[in-house]
């Protein structure tokens, strides 16, 4: 564990979906990431991950329990305050690329530094095309969503997570539908955001063997996180 | 605000065709408008112009709008009750008395001009032809000060009405029922029984359609003869150098004097009454041109915004307020508003200027070569502002919806 101050942190996070039959989602959960680490969630299909996420990047509010960014209480931060935060200070990457289709590849790079303002269109250009170039995509800066493979699409959403040089990276399954060679780079790249660069990175993944990539694993099961050294008894450690 | 335009024009432009036939359907409210607008006001500027031109501004007529006091309630006084049984109405001789006082009183004021007649039904007869008119005695001085029936003569003169012994100048129209023009001789019956021959000395064409087909104009002592009220005078008309003014003008001189006054926009009230009519069928015609064009534009948002769903939650995913989704998706409603608007603009000058340039004849309240045309700028104001209340109204709900949205409602769905 890291001793520094955690950039986010879960506090007894419990997310019931109301309905008809009520779904407990995410179940008293407690966890924090710091910077420099780089966080490896695992568990079977349904067993909560995604939901967490949501959780951790301030998309969703818990039923109960308090999400803590930066030491303050998300709960009393309005829409907009969680917006601008997650404008600023986060990147998400989600199981299926998500790329805007109306957009190319640079401008859908460029999209979130120009939302925040901070750099004029031509630095925020040059800053994408850098981050294209990081991803092993500088010749297909010029091209449309549409016209790349599945993998360099997912690539373009990490350069498109990193934008406004986010202090903490979420990524649901990044690797999801990559070759094992594109998502070893894929796992680099987060480990080398972690490591070198000091922020914090949680990745879903299904991959036990790039999941070992990670600086700490936390296994969840049924809502719940379970400790990830022993899983219990009976249940597949290989999850879905 | 740049950003938001950009996406919602790459988002408008993937649905092109949608966006297409929304953009046609404002273009067809705003182009309406400026084409009926431009068609009815002109043809109603055109009437009131005429009618101010060539009818007195009010008539001092020998009526009263209250019934006279009665004669048992004259002598018990007006605080009494009174209960009349098998009255008999005290008879006004018709006319007005004192009317060259009146009129006197009336041109002493500032920007009045009076002349005194006297109108009454007549018949003429020409040949096997009889056709019923309004006989209007005037003198042919202060006539001019009131009116241009003068300028509206076709053939003949006011003067001539002097020269010879009876004479008469007809309306076109009237002129034409008749069979008769300039230097007939015609016979001129009162409703008492007295028949004269009178000769056509002029013909007047006003315009407007009830005056050219019924008023024939005499000297005024003639017409006293015909119709048997020698000395009598029914009728002042005024004319006002402010025409707008008319009716709190002839309200003042009603109290005043007592006789029914009707300014001329009370003589054309059922005429402004149409015209009411009218403008209201406009306006609920072309609202409802712009409510489909709402539909459509409120179609076209919610398509885009129901395919969009995943790009609203990437959007907010970034960091995208509701305010920014919500400013995306009610742009492409002014977008189309706008495009619309701009279109609309275009096809309704076309219009008018086609209108414009048509020639023909129609005879309604009044005579017109073609339509009358009224252009102002102030068309394309009044449908630009509907065009673009109407999309922002339209694109407002669907935006709104699509900015409310729960991101993670989405993802969840999508995963
Ligand atoms: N709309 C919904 N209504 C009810 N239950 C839902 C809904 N969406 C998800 N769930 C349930 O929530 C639980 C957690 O889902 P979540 O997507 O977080 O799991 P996950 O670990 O990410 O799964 P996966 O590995 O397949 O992506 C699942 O058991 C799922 O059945
Ligand atoms: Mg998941």
């Amino acid at each position: 564990m890291s001793d520094r101050a955690p950039i986010v942190a879960a506090r007894g996070v419990t997310r019931v979906l109301g309905g008809a039959v009520p779904a407990t989602l995410v179940r008293d959960v407690d966890m924090e990431v710091a910077a420099g680490e780089f966080v490896a969630v695992t568990g079977p299909s349904g067993s909560g991950k995604s939901s967490l996420l949501y959780l951790l990047g301030l998309l969703d509010r818990p039923t109960r329990g308090r999400v803590l960014f930066d030491g303050v209480d998300t709960a009393g931060l309005g829409g907009d305050a969680l917006a601008a935060l997650r404008l600023a200070r986060m990147g998400f990457v989600f199981q299926f690329h998500f790329l805007l289709p109306e957009l190319g590849v640079l401008d859908n790079v460029a999209l979130p530094m120009r939302r925040l303002g901070r750099l004029a269109a031509a630095g925020a250009e040059a800053r994408a095309l850098g981050l294209l170039a990081r991803l092993g995509l500088a010749d297909h800066a010029r091209k449309s969503p549409d016209q790349l493979s599945g993998g360099q699409r997912q690539r373009v959403a990490i350069a498109r997570a990193l934008a406004n040089d986010p202090v903490l990276i979420l990524a649901d399954e990044p690797t999801g539908n990559l070759d094992s060679a594109s998502a070893r780079l894929v796992f680099d790249v987060f480990a080398s955001l972690a490591a070198e660069e000091g922020r914090a990175v949680v990745v879903v993944t299904h991959d036990e063997e790039l999941a070992r990539r990670a600086t700490r694993r936390l296994r969840m099961v049924d809502g719940a996180i379970v400790p990830s050294g022993a899983p219990p008894a009976g249940t597949g450690a290989a999850g879905a | 605000m740049r950003l938001a335009l950009e996406l919602a024009l790459a988002q408008l432009l993937r649905r092109r065709r949608q966006g297409v036939v929304s953009v046609l359907g404002v273009t067809l409210g705003v182009g309406f408008f400026i084409a009926m607008a431009a068609m009815m006001q002109g043809f109603q500027r055109d009437f009131v112009a005429r009618v101010i031109d060539v009818q007195p501004h009010v008539v001092v007529k020998d009526e009263f709008r209250r019934r006279p006091a009665q004669a048992a309630e004259l002598a018990a006084g007006p605080r009494a009750a009174v209960e009349l049984r098998g009255e008999k109405p005290v008879d006004e001789p018709r006319g007005i008395r004192g009317a060259r006082a009146i009129a006197a009183a009336l041109g002493d004021m500032p920007g009045v001009a009076v002349a005194p007649n006297l109108a009454g039904q007549v018949f003429l007869r020409y040949g096997t032809r009889e056709v019923a008119a309004t006989l209007t005695g005037i003198d042919p001085e202060a006539e001019r000060r009131v009116g241009n029936l003068e300028r509206d003569l076709v053939d003949g003169s006011l003067d001539a009405l002097h020269a010879v012994a009876n004479g008469l100048v007809l309306g076109e129209a009237l002129a034409r029922k008749l069979g008769a023009r300039s230097g007939t001789t015609l016979s001129l019956a009162g409703t008492q029984g007295v028949v004269l021959k009178a000769k056509v000395v002029g013909v007047f064409r006003t315009g407007i359609t009830s005056l050219d087909t019924s008023v024939a104009y005499a000297l005024l002592a003639k017409a006293q003869v015909v119709l048997e009220r020698p000395n009598v005078v029914n009728q002042l008309r005024l004319r006002l150098v402010d025409p707008e003014g008319a009716r709190d003008f002839a309200l003042r001189v009603e109290e005043r004097f007592g006789y029914r006054s009707e300014s001329w926009q009370e003589s054309n009230a059922n005429v402004l009454g149409i015209f009411v009519i009218q403008r209201a069928i406009m306006y609920s015609t072309i609202g409802a041109i712009l409510v489909v064009a709402g539909f459509g534009i409120f179609n076209v948002v919610s398509t885009v915004a129901w395919e969009k769903a995943r790009d609203i939650a990437i959007l907010k995913s970034i960091g995208f307020r509701e305010r920014d989704i919500l400013a995306v998706f009610l742009l492409q409603g002014l977008l189309v508003g706008v495009a619309g608007m701009v279109l609309g603009w275009v096809l309704g000058f076309l219009i008018v200027a086609f209108m414009g340039s048509l020639r023909f004849e129609i005879e309604g309240f009044v005579r017109l070569q073609g339509f009358v045309l009224h252009r102002t700028p102030l068309h394309y104001a009044a449908s630009g502002a509907f065009a673009l209340a109407t999309s922002a109204l339209a694109a407002w709900i669907p935006a709104r919806r699509a900015a409310r949205a729960d991101p993670v409602d989405i993802l969840r769905g999508a995963t």
